[in-house]
């Protein structure tokens, strides 16, 4: 075989075109540009863009926990309604108490509990993701209306709405949050043995068996990191709106789901990123707002963000075949 | 060369790919009726010149002439309606269909109500069974098959689409010699009642010989030459032309200490399938696990690592006994298992060939918690280097190299590991000559650096080149046990089909 002159480093690594999350960038540029030239004076305004960023920062952190499961080969249907557990839970704690740490450090526990179940069942029984946690799913559901029979709690604690509502430098205090889950899920992604070994059981869960990867230990850890990035969004969610309702986080697992594949992360499971995710979760804002700016029904919004799921996963899948055919 | 026989031509079909000229100006001419040999080593071309005769890549120069016509295929079932059939190393078999329901998939028999007429389609798919020389129900699952059956079945399903052309990838590798007359005998059938052509790849020089009419061998993806009777060939020249080097010897002599016991295995039992299995290896020793398919080779390997559930049975290291649950157990106190499926069980295709190798071996590549990716490629540069992996480079996924370089990547994978016991299962299945014997060289460098090495193998030559000692099993037991000197083929076989000399099950040892 003849060897041609190759540079040290693979040109795959390099390019920018390669990273999984490119197709979530793609409809990001698209959506800013257009909307930028068609509503200058509303779209590009500091306050919308923020308004922005503060709206994806509930779906980005739940986005970033799914990229876990999802990346095992798994999903999380669960998050919706433990969004609303730890809410409910926390607000009434602040309501009770008054006190932020038992409220944040109760939330935190109960998500990673849940995300330890969810992952238990799985794992031990080998019992197929989707089943197990659209069991929690309803089962959390009815926890969160048993714990308020039906109605809201209100949380007036100023301390606590601190979080959802100030800003720091221009820019809302939730988007650093997310911006800083983001930062860490990237983290244990790439740069732990944790994240490798979740990336290897997703990818194929024999060979990584055999590899000696614990694979009962690290799919558990992925539906706990799940579980806490919930907790977290939850958390910031009753802070930024005042109130915990036992229907909030309804149909917010799917939402999750969107954004991580829009990111780029693989529904087989072994191939994503957490960085990819919250380029997706931004995406789905971005659409949200524009369509708010532009009068269009809510109706208009759920076709919409359909097709972009539609759209950025096609990319994806025909960049990978054209990159196969390039290799060969 | 008289033009009415040939059936099949290549006309200077080149192909490129980044970095590889995979092709490289190839003509050679393929008769009617012949059983033609493709030869050459891992990455010498063979897969890539079947596929672009399956349609899977489009040549970048030359032409192909069937029966004098140029064809394009673009895709398998072009070829297919040209009369090309390929049966794939990995069998295409949907598990959960019927025979019958498989051969006729896509292809499905209809009634004039344009329902399955299932009473013809089990008639037929019966005619094209019976065809091949063995009787099954085309009711049966395929997935209760064995692995054997369901290859003639794949046949079958080809032959049923009466194809003038099979293209037979690999097909003996899964076989037992006793399945692989059986397939033999049925080629042989076709090839002279029907007068089917066969284009043939396969490693095992001994079987090319036996079924082979003339053969056509590629290096580098060049075209080097014809072999017009593979029958007379010397086999020294067939490997000759291949590698384009003397190989100094197929199996290297090596001199190693063979020193204390250093891993036992004692009434080793996993319900209904293995039982009572002990031996022992010593350090520096290579110990052969032989027997025919099924025959337990591969469960004890896999209760020794803690991938099946042991009923009872001690395993022990260095005499001390060692508890291992998972294999994650089973590398911790360094015992290491290759397994035979490299692409199902060894290597993480999707991923980069250095994630690969450091995977057993993770913790080492740590740096105050964190992965470094500077030591891991290092590493990876390192085996690349030192087991000469033919890749552009260790950040490709490992599904773009070719069969004998994932093997050496799965092999860097447990010398990263530095385990003290190896088990090598089907160490060099469908890998070329020359990898073969790379790969026998690093099997010597790891007994001489004092470890406890077992090798599974179905290739007898095999067994009886590498190994000092060799533990026959037959139906979960182990029936017998030779040194290297008293080791013949014949014996071997004689434990392997159910003891020494006498047929039939082997008494139980309690």
């Amino acid at each position: 075989m003849e060897k041609l002159k190759l540079p040290i480093k693979d040109r795959k690594t390099t390019s920018f075109t390669n990273k999984p999350w490119f197709s979530a960038v793609l409809p990001l540029i698209v959506l800013f540009v257009l909307m930028s030239l068609i509503k200058p004076d509303t779209f590009l305004t500091t306050s919308n863009l923020m308004n922005i960023l503060r709206q994806a920062s509930t779906y980005a952190i739940m986005a970033v926990g799914m990229t876990f499961p999802i990346i095992t080969g798994g999903i999380d249907l669960s998050q919706g309604s433990l969004l609303a557990v730890v809410a409910i839970v926390a607000g009434m704690i602040i309501r009770d108490t008054e006190s932020i740490l038992l409220a944040v450090l109760a939330g935190l526990v109960i998500g990673a509990v849940i995300g330890f179940l969810n992952g238990t069942v799985i794992a031990y029984l080998e019992m197929p993701p989707f089943i197990m946690t659209l069991g929690t799913m309803r089962a959390l559901r009815g926890v969160a209306l048993l714990l308020t029979k039906g109605s809201p709690i209100d949380i007036k604690l100023e301390a606590y709405r601190f979080m959802g509502t100030q800003s720091f430098l221009g820019i809302p205090l939730p988007a650093y949050m997310f911006i800083l889950v983001a930062i860490a899920g990237q983290f244990i992604l790439s740069k732990t043995a944790t994240g490798r070994y979740i990336f290897a059981l997703g990818s194929n869960v024999e060979a990584a068996k055999i590899s000696g990867v614990k694979i009962v230990r690290n799919r558990i850890k992925a539906y706990m990191i799940s579980g806490v990035c919930v907790a977290i969004a939850s958390l910031l969610y009753i802070s930024r709106l005042g109130s915990a309702q036992p229907i909030a986080g309804e149909g917010y697992e799917m939402e999750a789901v969107a954004a991580t594949v829009i990111g780029g992360t693989s529904i087989v499971g072994g191939e994503g990123s957490a960085m990819g995710s919250i380029i997706g979760a931004v995406v789905v804002a971005l659409i949200r707002n524009a369509m708010v700016l532009l009068q269009i029904s809510t109706y208009w919004q759920s076709i919409v963000i359909g097709l972009v799921i539609v759209v950025s996963v096609s990319i994806d899948i025909i960049r990978k075949r054209i990159e196969a055919r390039r290799v060969g | 060369m008289g033009n009415e026989d040939v059936i099949l031509r290549f006309e200077h079909v080149s192909k490129m790919f980044p970095g590889v000229k995979a092709l490289d100006d190839v003509s050679f001419d393929i008769r009617r009726g012949e059983v033609h040999v493709l030869l050459g080593e891992n990455g010498a071309g063979k897969s890539t010149l079947i596929k672009i005769l399956t349609g899977v890549y489009t040549a970048d120069e030359g032409r192909i002439l069937l029966n004098g016509r140029e064809i394009k295929p673009t895709n398998i079932l072009e070829s297919r309606k040209l009369g090309i059939g390929t049966v794939f190393q990995e069998n295409s078999l949907v598990p959960h269909l019927t025979v019958a329901e498989n051969i006729f998939l896509s292809r499905e028999i209809k009634n004039s109500a344009n329902l399955i007429d299932w009473k013809e389609t089990n008639a037929q798919a019966q005619y094209w069974i019976r065809e091949m020389g063995i009787d099954i129900d085309p009711r049966t699952q395929v997935r209760r098959l064995s692995v054997a059956e369901q290859q003639i079945v794949e046949i079958a399903k080809i032959l049923s689409q009466q194809p003038s052309i099979i293209i037979l990838d690999e097909p003996t590798s899964a076989l037992s010699d006793n399945e692989i007359d059986n397939l033999f005998n049925t080629v042989n059938k076709l090839k002279e009642e029907k007068g089917i052509t066969f284009i043939y790849i396969s490693h095992r020089m001994e079987e090319i010989k036996y079924i082979g009419d003339r053969a056509t061998v590629l290096r580098d993806g060049k075209f080097i030459g014809q072999l017009p009777n593979l029958e007379e060939a010397k086999l020294d020249d067939i490997i000759n032309m291949i590698v384009g080097r003397t190989l100094e010897e197929k199996f290297p002599k090596r001199q190693v200490e063979i020193g204390d016991v250093m891993f036992e295995v004692e009434h080793l039992t996993v319900p209904k399938t293995i039982y009572d299995v002990s031996f022992q290896v010593r350090s520096g020793e290579v110990v052969g696990l032989s027997g025919l398919v099924g025959s337990g080779r591969t469960s004890t390997a896999k209760a020794i690592i803690g991938m099946l559930p042991k009923e009872k049975g001690v395993i022990k290291l260095n005499g001390k006994p060692a508890v291992i649950n998972t294999p994650h157990d089973a590398i911790k106190i360094g015992i290491g298992y290759l397994p035979e499926d490299r692409k199902r069980e060894g290597l993480l295709l999707d991923k980069p060939m250095y994630e690969n190798v450091t995977l057993p071996a993770l913790h080492k590549f740590k740096k105050f918690g964190v992965l470094s990716k500077a030591l891991e490629h290092q590493t990876a540069e390192e085996y690349r280097e030192k087991l000469s992996i033919k890749t552009p480079s260790v950040e490709r996924e490992t599904k773009f190299l070719s069969g004998g370089n994932q093997q050496k990547v799965v092999f860097s994978k447990w010398l990263c590991a530095q385990t003290k016991v190896y088990i090598f299962d089907e160490p060099t299945r469908g890998i070329d000559v020359g990898s073969k014997s790379e790969i026998y060289r690093i099997i010597n460098d790891l007994a001489a650096q004092g470890a406890a090495i077992i090798v599974i193998s179905s290739e007898l030559p095999e067994i009886l080149g590498v190994c000092d000692r060799i533990v026959v099993m037959c139906e979960g037991r182990v029936t017998g046990e030779l040194s290297r000197e008293e080791a013949t083929q014949e014996k071997i076989m004689k434990y392997a089909i159910g003891g020494a000399g006498s047929y039939g099950k082997v008494e139980a040892t309690h």
